[in-house]
């Protein structure tokens, strides 16, 4: 039979036993709706997690530093012809020779000192971390009070709600007031250079104090890059940050270390990849350039894999409603031929080959299937729908920003509905062989 | 008239059948020879093995033991498919309850066998309007078999056996389901259609006077085997 003329009958057929087969197609309407919503929320996540972790920078970041510096302070190097030469410090050179390298957006230090602020003339204890610019699209200051600052230069401050708290009850009062940042500048000793005996080094600490116009308070950590901003309280301008020159940890690791240099050397530096598929030629490049490198690319992969196993699971309970509207189809097309057995009968006399009633019963399960599928596509797309809205309301409530928890791409669509026709065949399977095997004369006697 | 040649042609015919233990002879040891356009009325008993001879003809069913010659095909060697190809092609077939199927339209149901030979959709419509006219039933072409009384029922069926030009035609009780009159007005529309179309009809009934009246032969069958052929009174008349 041609295949116009089968489905013509197969659309028939259904048609005539419209409430049971309408109720079949609902069931696998309502199989593929449960799949399509639990994928739907599995891949929503993943896209929410991967975009909240490349807008953080965490995966497409490498975190640099000398090759000295996780060697415990104060022991001795190893004797190696190597470790003769000393280990290449990571100064302005070494930043600017690193922001050359192919596939780098930027490159910036981690600057965080620990300090005193007067606000109202008290103290308060806090850390302070330089933000670079391209953390504004970090997500971390999403929703935030005020505004990012105006300059990578500005004398502008952002706190973080809890030390906004400690400073004032009101902590939305406080933007647009101002306070005092109180560090420790480290200037090059006078003698250095001058004097052999300075060979020995160091370097002069001298207090100085900067105000900065409080502008914005943002409710989370801030935590970009690898060895980020996480325990930060007080956040200003990379630039500025830089050009204070506070004294940092590592200052007293370089007086140890007897390095009197006056030159600006960094602990670490963050190396901002194009995409996180860069990150590991990058990374390569970097250690052949004599500095440590580290990126959490594995942690990525190690992501993808949970969700894909996450995906399956979710799939797998989807699937838990499809078995079950499986089991309806091949119920509804036995059915079918126990109430249609006289008529196959007749189309055997007439000349239709087994193939022929073969065919017509799979297309009627694949109708079934089809129809199901495009159903279950809408019916899961709006129960996904319906709990990114739920979910919203709830984090409104919360005070927090909406998410889009699910989501249906093309691939999720087209998958959706192979399986569904897919899955109906292979119900029909069964009954479609039977129907076709069946004796036309036992058949026609059939009453 | 009949042709010399055999458009049927039976030798040695079984059909057993296992019941349990016990083997059933439906058909046992037929043979026959029904000669191109000619019209044989098969008789018997309920359960003389008729209906199981004619099945076996339409090859709806495939004998134990001997070989069907129709149309120059032997039909115990085909393959289904060619089995399905010969009933679809060379064989019409009429039933005692029509077997019309019940939500199709008059139209519909005569259609079905060209569907099923895949006979182009543009030829369809003209040669389903072609069948009908035959059986006078073009008025109720959209109409649904329940629609109709037995006869019309019968005619369609007629109809429907008649849209691929089958060189065979093979009737199984086609009065059993109907009144005298109409019984034979059925008849009579057989017996047209045959001197028209030159087909061959093997009729199986239990109702010899009408066999008499419009067969040209009478085979008489029973427990399976063939007891008798004899030329129908009419034919000796003629």
């Amino acid at each position: 039979m041609k295949a116009r003329d089968l489905t013509d009958l197969a659309l028939r057929n259904l048609r005539e036993a419209i409430l049971r087969n309408a109720l079949t197609t609902l069931g696998i309407a309502v199989g593929v709706a449960s799949l399509v919503a639990m994928l739907s929320l599995g891949v929503g996540l993943q896209q929410l997690a991967s975009k909240r972790l490349s807008q953080s920078g965490l995966f497409d970041t490498i975190f640099v530093t000398p090759k000295n510096n996780f060697r415990g302070m104060g022991r001795p190097q190893p004797r190696t012809a190597q470790s003769d030469k000393p280990p290449r410090p990571l100064d302005e050179d070494a930043r600017k020779q690193l922001e050359k390298l192919p596939n780098v957006i930027e490159v910036y230090p981690q600057i965080r000192f620990f300090t005193e602020v007067r606000f109202n003339n008290k103290p308060y204890s806090t850390v302070v971390a330089g933000m670079p610019e391209s953390s504004q699209n970090s997500g971390a200051f999403d929703g935030m009070q005020g505004n990012f600052f105006s300059s990578g230069y500005a004398d502008e401050a952002i706190l973080q709600i809890e030390f906004a708290k400690d400073l004032s009850d009101k902590p939305a009062s406080l933007v647009g007031q101002d306070l005092i940042l109180r560090y420790a500048e480290r200037q090059g000793n006078p003698l250095a250079g001058s004097d052999a005996s300075a060979a020995v080094g160091g370097f002069s600490v001298v207090p100085k104090e900067l105000k900065l116009k409080i502008i914005g308070i943002v409710e989370t950590e801030p935590a970009a890059g690898y060895g980020g901003y996480g325990n930060a309280r007080l956040l200003i301008p990379l630039q500025t940050a830089t050009t204070l020159r506070a004294a940092q940890v590592n200052d007293l690791r370089d007086i140890v270390r007897g390095d009197s240099s006056d030159k600006l050397t960094y602990s670490s530096l963050s190396v901002r990849a194009k995409s996180p598929s860069q990150v590991e030629t990058l990374e390569a490049s970097i250690k052949n350039m004599g500095f440590n490198a580290f990126s959490l690319l594995d942690a990525s992969k190690s992501l993808r894999t949970f969700f894909s196993v996450f995906d399956l699971l979710l799939g797998i309970f989807g699937s838990l409603a499809l078995a079950v509207a499986t089991l309806g189809i091949i119920n509804t097309l036995v059915m079918a031929i126990l109430e249609r057995r006289r008529e196959i009968g007749v189309l055997k006399a007439l000349g239709a080959a087994d193939a022929d009633v073969q065919q017509l019963f799979f297309v009627e399960a694949g109708v079934m299937g089809f129809l199901g599928g495009i159903f279950g596509v809408t019916f899961g797309w709006l129960l996904g729908r319906a709990i990114t809205f739920g979910t919203n309301v709830y984090l409104k409530r919360q005070s927090l920003n909406p998410i889009e928890l699910s989501s249906v791409p093309w691939w999720l669509v087209i998958l959706a509905l192979v399986f569904a026709v897919l899955v109906s065949l292979g119900a029909g399977l069964y009954p479609a062989s039977r129907a076709a095997k069946l004796n036309p004369v036992d058949a026609l006697r059939y009453e | 008239m009949a042709d010399t040649l055999p458009s049927i042609r039976l030798d040695h015919i079984s059909r057993h059948y296992h019941m349990g233990e016990t083997s059933v002879r439906a058909v046992d040891d037929v043979s026959l020879s029904i000669a191109g356009g000619e019209f044989l009325a098969l008789l018997g008993s309920s359960g003389s093995g008729k209906s199981t001879l004619l099945n076996l003809m339409a090859g709806l069913d495939r004998p134990t033991a001997g070989s069907i010659v129709a149309d120059g095909a032997n039909l115990a060697a085909l393959s289904p498919l060619e089995l399905a190809r010969y009933r679809r092609n060379t064989v019409g077939m009429i039933f005692q309850s029509f077997n019309l199927l019940p939500r199709m339209t008059l139209e519909e149901n005569v259609e079905l066998p060209l569907r099923l030979a895949e006979v182009e959709h543009s030829e369809r419509a003209g040669r389903v309007r072609e069948a009908l006219e035959r059986v006078r039933l073009t008025h109720r072409i959209g109409h649904r078999p329940s629609e109709l009384s037995g006869g019309e029922q019968q005619r369609v069926a007629i109809a429907r056996a008649l849209v691929n030009r089958p060189k065979i035609l093979l009737a199984d009780e086609p009065t059993g389901n109907l009144d005298s009159a109409t019984g034979e007005a059925i008849l009579n529309l057989l017996r047209n259609v045959q001197s028209q179309l030159g087909m061959t009809i093997v009729m199986v009934t239990h109702e010899r006077p009408l066999a008499e009246r419009f067969a040209d032969r009478l085979a008489t069958m029973g427990d399976g085997k063939l007891l008798a052929t004899s030329p129908a009174p009419k034919a000796v008349a003629q």
